[in-house]
């Protein structure tokens, strides 16, 4: 070990790790001293209310509500996401067939910047133009489109967000429509460093585009799928812009708590209700969950690292 | 080495996804934690006279926030360049949305700032802050002379009942400056070119929608994504129906208010008569309110509920010829209140903080907005009524909307205006009511329902210790 290692390293933590501690660690440590409280968010006093704010968790129904739609949010974004980005990544790179060798798909350029493209419009914009999509008169683009083809009624047009059925479905599409995009480039980027001799190998050996796929493609992409399968259930896990802006009543969550998501009901307690105490315990509940999530995935898809 | 070289890639990879927890929710929070320390010198109160009833002393600095929404904030301006004048005062003004956003951690810093106009959806909430004693008694200001006769109390100068609006536990804690009425509007030129006369009985409402309908034009729409406005059709119907006890005890919390009140079965039945007969604008249900209330300025729908700021909001979609016009929600046979009976108050709340450093020159501030001088220039800039009474010069000349209203104002004895109280004191039990009403609207609840859950939200409300505090008569 050579002398003067350690000040060295320590010189250079010294101010990332304190704005670390300072700006993230802080505040969830404060997050978590605030749900054993009955703050209102408005003040400086409180009271120490002990486990009160867990235990009502317990009976809330909206909370259970919001739960339950997490969940669905937590099953369906990833894999719809991690399958599309998938597809199309292998298509972009090597999904091409003829003219001897493994190559893209034609127009390959073009589908990357068209399906990348989502990825740079910020929240505010996707939720303006999803209203849009989603208006519940004839004026939306998706009925428009459907009376203009004959399957809508204009007199009673599908009122997308506004149905408990189709409220949780319509936000999935939109958050798997917007997060697409990225992941194909980050699979696509994994794909590149897989040498190419080992696809031409397959292709030799007679492969179909589908065992190639599945058996030489998917195995050496692993590591990239799992850490996208995290960020993916994190994503989930929050959905709060979405949410929020698209759906009905005060920070969303409507109609009837439908689309009701931890975060809206989180934001509408610390906000309008006055409730920061309790807002502060969802919270809580939220990191819990979001953590034991990232672990139990990353654990459940370990597999062994194929050298190559 | 090679093995290591991958092990701590990977543990770079799942530190990096552990921390991605600082995007979620959870972040919102810390921008929110409460601090410590206090807000250092307060001014203290010179000598007082009439003219200076709370002893503003010449060279303080004022901190002014107002709500920078329909109103803007130049009519704001105009009167802090007044107020500068009189008090040689350094004013800092900030006009904004975010009152919530930007407010928040200084009430939590406890540095508020003197003068609020705690206004619009981000507004912060004032049931709240009074419970945490963050507001200044106001009772002061209502007891001071009057700037224009200081003979007079401020509290004769006002239009008889807006002041209650701002009392919190008994007490006046904001001052609600615009006197706002509400009801449904209509397009005076489309009547007109069809030979329709307002309808004055629910049944008259309901058949002239559907001889519209006939027409190809909707009934009715409304902000669907707000429920907001669809509760002030419902709660002004049971008010004229039930008469001010059965709006007392919504307000009061009482344990018949909604299951039980025949007034409000009834109306909750009419207003769901206008949903079963199909008289709604198709997908309204689903729309915000720039949405319907354009789709209803195209001449789409006869109706559409709103307050009276709803002419200065459609500006820009509404057609020049388009005639606005309000209309009083239509009554129920023997009904206990008569036609002309609306809701009109008082809103935009301004608010001096407990903790301002400039008491007296807040409340100074107060006083001044409700001179003539002030309130002129404000109807003037914003084409809006403040509270005081008869203060607008008949110079001041008014668009066709706020002109309707103000006549519908002049038609109605103060003793038949009305104004709920609960979506200030309650804001869980509004939202619990509002979405019951967009069940409702999209046909997915009846009646009945509507009434269960109004109630349950009622009783939930009474549970809460604090609602012993709110009480009306």
């Amino acid at each position: 070990m050579r002398q003067g290692k350690y000040p060295f390293i320590l010189g250079f933590l010294v101010a990332p790790v304190g704005l670390y501690l300072v700006f993230v660690i802080w505040p969830y440590l404060q997050t978590i001293g605030y749900s054993f409280t009955d703050w209102s968010g408005q003040t400086q006093t409180f009271d120490f209310v002990g486990l009160d704010n867990y235990t009502r968790l317990f009976g809330d129904e909206v909370f259970h509500n919001a739960l339950r739609n997490n969940l669905q949010f937590l099953v369906f974004v990833p894999v719809l996401t991690i399958l599309l980005a998938l597809f199309f990544a292998f298509m972009l790179n090597v999904g091409g067939r003829g003219g001897g060798g493994v190559q893209p798909v034609r127009g390959a350029g073009l589908y990357r910047i068209v399906f990348f493209f989502p990825q740079v419009l910020s929240i505010a914009i996707l939720a303006i133009l999803f209203q849009a999509v989603y208006r519940s008169d004839g004026a939306g683009l998706l009925n428009g489109i459907l009376i203009a083809v004959g399957l809508g009624d204009p007199a009673s047009p599908v009122e997308w967000l506004n149905s408990p059925d189709l409220v949780r479905w319509c936000l999935i599409m939109v958050l798997v429509w917007s997060g697409v995009g990225f992941y194909m480039v980050l699979f696509s980027a994994a794909m590149q460093s897989i040498p190419r001799d080992v696809f031409e190998a397959a292709l030799l050996d007679g492969a179909s585009r589908t065992q190639t796929f599945f058996r030489v493609t998917l195995p050496l992409l692993w590591d990239t799928v799992q850490t996208a399968w995290v960020f993916l259930a994190i994503l989930a896990m929050d959905a709060f812009l979405l949410v929020s802006t698209l759906t009905p009543g005060q920070y969303g969550g409507g109609p009837d708590h439908n689309s009701e998501v931890l975060a809206t009901y989180l934001m509408r307690n610390f906000n309008v209700f006055g409730q920061a105490g309790y807002a502060c315990a969802i919270g809580v509940v939220m990191l819990v969950l979001t953590l034991l999530i990232s672990v139990i995935t990353l654990r459940a898809t370990r597999r062994d690292r194929i050298e190559f | 080495m090679g093995s290591t070289e991958v092990g701590r890639r990977d543990l770079f990879k799942r530190a990096a996804a552990l921390g991605l927890f600082a995007v979620p929710g959870v972040a919102a929070l810390s921008a929110c934690a409460s601090g410590g320390g206090d807000g250092g010198d307060v001014i203290k109160r010179g000598p007082t006279s009439k003219e200076n009833p709370f002893g503003v002393t010449k060279g303080n600095p004022l901190d002014v926030v107002v709500f920078k929404g329909g109103f803007g904030d130049e009519y704001a301006k105009q009167w802090e360049s007044a107020f500068a004048e009189k008090y040689d005062a350094k004013i800092s003004h900030l006009g904004t949305q975010e009152i919530r956003g930007k407010l928040q951690p200084r009430f939590n810093r406890g540095t508020p700032p003197d003068v609020i106009d705690n206004s619009g959806a981000q507004s912060i909430k004032l049931d709240v802050l009074h419970k945490q004693d963050q507001l200044t008694d106001l009772t002061e200001l209502l007891d001071a002379p009057s700037v224009d006769d200081p003979n007079k109390k401020v509290r004769d100068t006002l239009i008889p009942g807006t002041a209650e609006k701002g009392f919190f536990g008994g007490k006046m804690h904001a001052l609600n400056y615009v006197y706002t009425i509400w009801g449904l509007w209509y397009s005076g030129k489309l009547f007109k070119d069809n030979g329709w006369t307002p309808p004055k009985t629910w049944d008259d409402f309901i058949a002239l929608m559907t001889e519209a309908k006939k027409k190809g034009i909707a009934g009715f729409a409304h902000q669907g994504k707000h429920p907001y406005y669809m509760n002030v059709v419902i709660m002004d119907l049971i008010a004229k129906t039930g008469g001010l006890d059965a709006m007392r005890a919504i307000d009061n919390l009482d344990p018949k208010a909604f299951v039980g009140n025949d007034a409000a079965k009834r109306s909750i039945e009419a207003v769901y008569e206008i949903v079963d007969k199909g008289l709604l604008l198709p997908g309204t249900n689903g729309l915000d309110h720039v949405e319907s209330q354009t789709a209803w300025n195209e001449n789409k729908a006869l109706f559409v509920p709103s307050g009276s700021w709803l002419e200065n909001e459609q500006l820009k979609s509404t057609p020049a010829d388009f005639d606005m016009a309000f209309l009083p929600v239509p009554v129920l046979d023997d009904s206990a209140m008569p036609f002309h009976a609306l809701r009109a108050g008082a809103g935009e709340p301004f608010i001096v903080p407990a903790k301002a450093k400039n008491q007296p020159g807040g409340l100074e501030f107060l006083r001044q907005m409700l001179s003539k001088e002030w309130s002129t220039s404000f109807a003037k800039e914003v084409s809006s009524l403040s509270i005081v009474e008869g203060a607008v010069d008949p110079g001041v000349k008014l668009r066709p909307g706020i002109k309707s209203a103000v006549a519908a104002v002049d038609a109605c004895p103060v003793e038949d205006r009305f104004d709920y109280l609960y979506t200030e004191w309650y804001s869980e039990m509004d939202e619990s009511i509002r979405g019951a009403t967009s069940e409702l609207m999209a046909k997915r609840i009846k009646p009945a329902e509507w009434l269960k859950k109004a109630q349950a939200a009622v009783d939930k409300a009474a549970k809460d210790p604090a609602s012993k505090n709110n009480k009306r008569d």
